[in-house]
């Protein structure tokens, strides 16, 4: 099978030009991106991360034919996206979280009904697309609502409808969900997840989100200062760099006074699981789990020397991993 | 597997829609349908639309009023009685005002690439350029061009042309070659701003100065600026050399009486040198922010 998406020593480079002196300014050349090699095979859901500035949404506007690349080489649906802006844009999504495909002054199915002429969509496809978008996002309670008036969440609900009603292959999403609230969120993500379960659109998005790409990319790719630094799934991201997810307990008395006779009370802790914090009235545990470790046999363990007032299970912070993985890099091991 | 199905409706959507782009109005219907949208946005501020509305036919009819109030003054502008100056502002005048409902939105292209909608523009299947001026169209500027054509009824009664063939022929097609040599003048001086993001009102200059200085004929302006303006820029083929062909007097500056035809080759290479401006302005797109 041939790949949707292909980049070769992609590279973007910038111009900043610096004040230095009163009126003297030094012109310096910086690279965005900076020889990212990427092949997505037709289906894939991946997932686009790196700390701000890594150069992320510049990968993105490459691949959508908004910037034109400073070096190698880039095709998408078989099309280079600077020269075959206009062809390639039909067959392709793109929801820019902090940009809009929607008329700002205009009721939301105005814009719906105007982006049907944009790509020339047959009104039966256009009407069956829409139909499907507005049961699962519900739509309609806000449809015939100006856009400028709608909330950040239903705007965003709307702005993922604009960018599917004609069926692209891909999907590029830039941030979809910053900046909205936990329901939105999962509204989002649930629909995304059953648009890319279908197994016909290509989905690539780029998030500061864990959940995001804990619900939706079976694949992550990891750009720091525009080098491709991590490709591969979550855990092996995780693995890789020892990444933990830590258990808190509350318990309605304490079992021990230290840590090794909690250990003990314990009856020994499983392979990968560490006991970091006992707080001072020895109420509450903190466990980090190496991933593969078994939470669920941790806390039930627990609950069974102890009766548990209250447990929380903490994910490890993307920011956190990336933080981890760039201070790596600059340390010099790959 | 079901990669091969999509791409399978993409082509033959993609068939349709070029068969379909076979008749001309299939190709500009989605600008036309976008533009339709642009009114209707701007009718939902409706009293704004009709200050403006009034406004700017005010400003129109200021710039004639500023060629009358001159002729209180003296009687004669470079060779030239009032009726003949008249006349030629009310070519100019009338060219700049279709120049500007058209693609005078194309000035706020340095604000639209700073809050980041231009990003939104170029992955629409839609060409840049008429994407730009079909969102923006002012359409609230259309009076100014009704008021444009009635003066200038108004100033070819005044200097009574002998009608013919010729002249009906250069009297529609001359404010139609002014305006596209406006037009490019306001798409070069706009393009700047690909570059140059505080542009600020660097186009003005050229846009509005423009207009200005055709305004009068050119031989009030001394040689340094007739040389650079008139015929550098090619403002003097707006409205003084066709009214000069129209009105069968010689050119007190030497060109030959058919100057005036010269207006229609001249906004065709300024629209080609526009193009290419353009084109290369977009290829040096940076984006903003993420």
């Amino acid at each position: 099978m041939t790949a949707i998406i292909e980049a070769h020593g992609l590279r973007k480079d910038f111009t900043v030009s610096e004040k230095a002196g009163r009126l003297r300014r030094i012109r310096r050349t910086v690279a965005a991106v900076d020889g990212i090699d990427l092949v997505i095979e037709p289906g894939e859901m991946v997932g686009y991360i790196g700390p701000n500035g890594a150069g992320k949404s510049t990968t993105l506007k490459m691949m959508t034919g908004v910037l034109t690349p400073s070096g190698g080489s880039v095709t998408v649906c078989g099309l280079r996206p600077v020269a075959q802006r206009t062809r390639l844009a039909r067959r392709i999504g793109v929801v820019f979280g902090q940009r809009s495909q929607l008329w700002w002054d205009l009721p939301l199915r105005d814009s719906f009904d105007l982006l049907r002429h944009v790509y020339r969509v047959p009104a039966a496809d256009h009407a069956a697309r829409l139909a499907e978008c507005r049961s699962l996002l519900g739509l309609d309670e806000f449809e015939a609502t100006p856009v400028r008036q709608l909330s950040l969440g239903q705007r965003m609900r709307g702005e993922i409808t604009a960018a599917l009603l004609h069926r692209p292959a891909v999907l590029f999403l830039d941030e979809p969900t910053i900046g909205l609230d936990v329901v939105s969120k999962q509204a989002v993500r649930g629909f995304l997840a059953s648009i890319g379960a279908r197994g016909d659109t290509t989905l690539v998005l780029t998030t500061h989100d864990l959940a995001d790409i804990e619900r939706l990319c079976e694949r992550l790719v990891v750009i720091d200062h525009g080098h491709v630094v991590h490709d591969g799934t979550l855990a092996e991201l995780h693995a890789r760099y020892q990444s933990r997810r830590r258990v808190v307990v509350d318990l309605d008395a304490p079992i021990g006074a230290d840590h090794h006779a909690i250990a003990a009370a314990l009856g020994g802790l499983a392979d990968g699981v560490t006991l970091d914090v006992v707080s001072p009235d020895g109420q509450r545990l903190e466990f980090g789990l190496q991933d593969g470790a078994n939470a669920g046999a941790l806390v039930a363990c627990v609950a069974s020397v102890a009766s548990l007032r209250d447990l929380s299970v903490i994910e490890p912070d993307i920011e956190d991993v990336v933080a981890r993985l760039y201070q790596r890099r600059s340390a010099g091991c790959p | 597997m079901n990669i091969d199905w999509s791409c399978r409706v993409v082509e033959a959507t993609e068939l349709a829609a070029t068969r379909g782009a076979g008749t001309r109005g299939e190709r500009f219907r989605p600008y036309q349908r976008i533009l339709r949208a642009q009114v209707r946005a701007q009718l939902s501020y409706r009293t704004s639309f009709w200050i403006d509305a009034v406004s700017g036919m005010t400003f129109t009819a200021m710039d004639l009023v500023t060629v009358l109030v001159l002729f209180n003054v003296t009687s004669v502008l470079g060779g030239f009685a009032f009726r003949d100056a008249f006349f030629m502002s009310a070519i100019a005048s009338l060219s700049f005002s279709l120049a500007d409902v058209i693609v005078g939105s194309i000035e706020q292209l340095r604000l639209i690439i700073r809050s980041g909608q231009l990003d939104s523009l170029l992955v629409r299947p839609l060409s840049l350029l008429p994407q730009l001026v079909s969102i923006d169209m002012q359409t609230r500027r259309v009076g100014r061009v009704l008021e444009g054509v009635a003066v200038l009824g108004v100033a070819a009664g005044l200097v009574h042309l002998r009608w013919s063939a010729q002249t009906v022929a250069m009297i529609i097609l001359t404010p139609i070659a002014g305006a596209a040599l406006f037009a490019a003048i306001f798409v070069m001086t706009a393009t700047v701003a690909f570059w140059w993001i505080d542009s600020g009102e660097f186009g003005s200059g050229f846009t509005y100065g423009g207009r200005d200085f055709t305004n009068y004929p050119m031989t009030v302006y001394g040689q340094f600026f007739r040389r650079v303006f008139a015929i550098g820029l090619g403002f003097a083929f707006i409205a003084y050399y066709p009214a000069l062909t129209m009105l069968g007097r010689a050119d007190p500056l030497g060109l030959p009486d058919w100057a005036g035809w010269l207006s229609i080759p001249i906004a065709a290479l300024a629209c080609g040198a526009a193009g290419f401006v353009w084109r290369t302005g977009v290829r040096h797109y940076r984006s903003t922010g993420s």
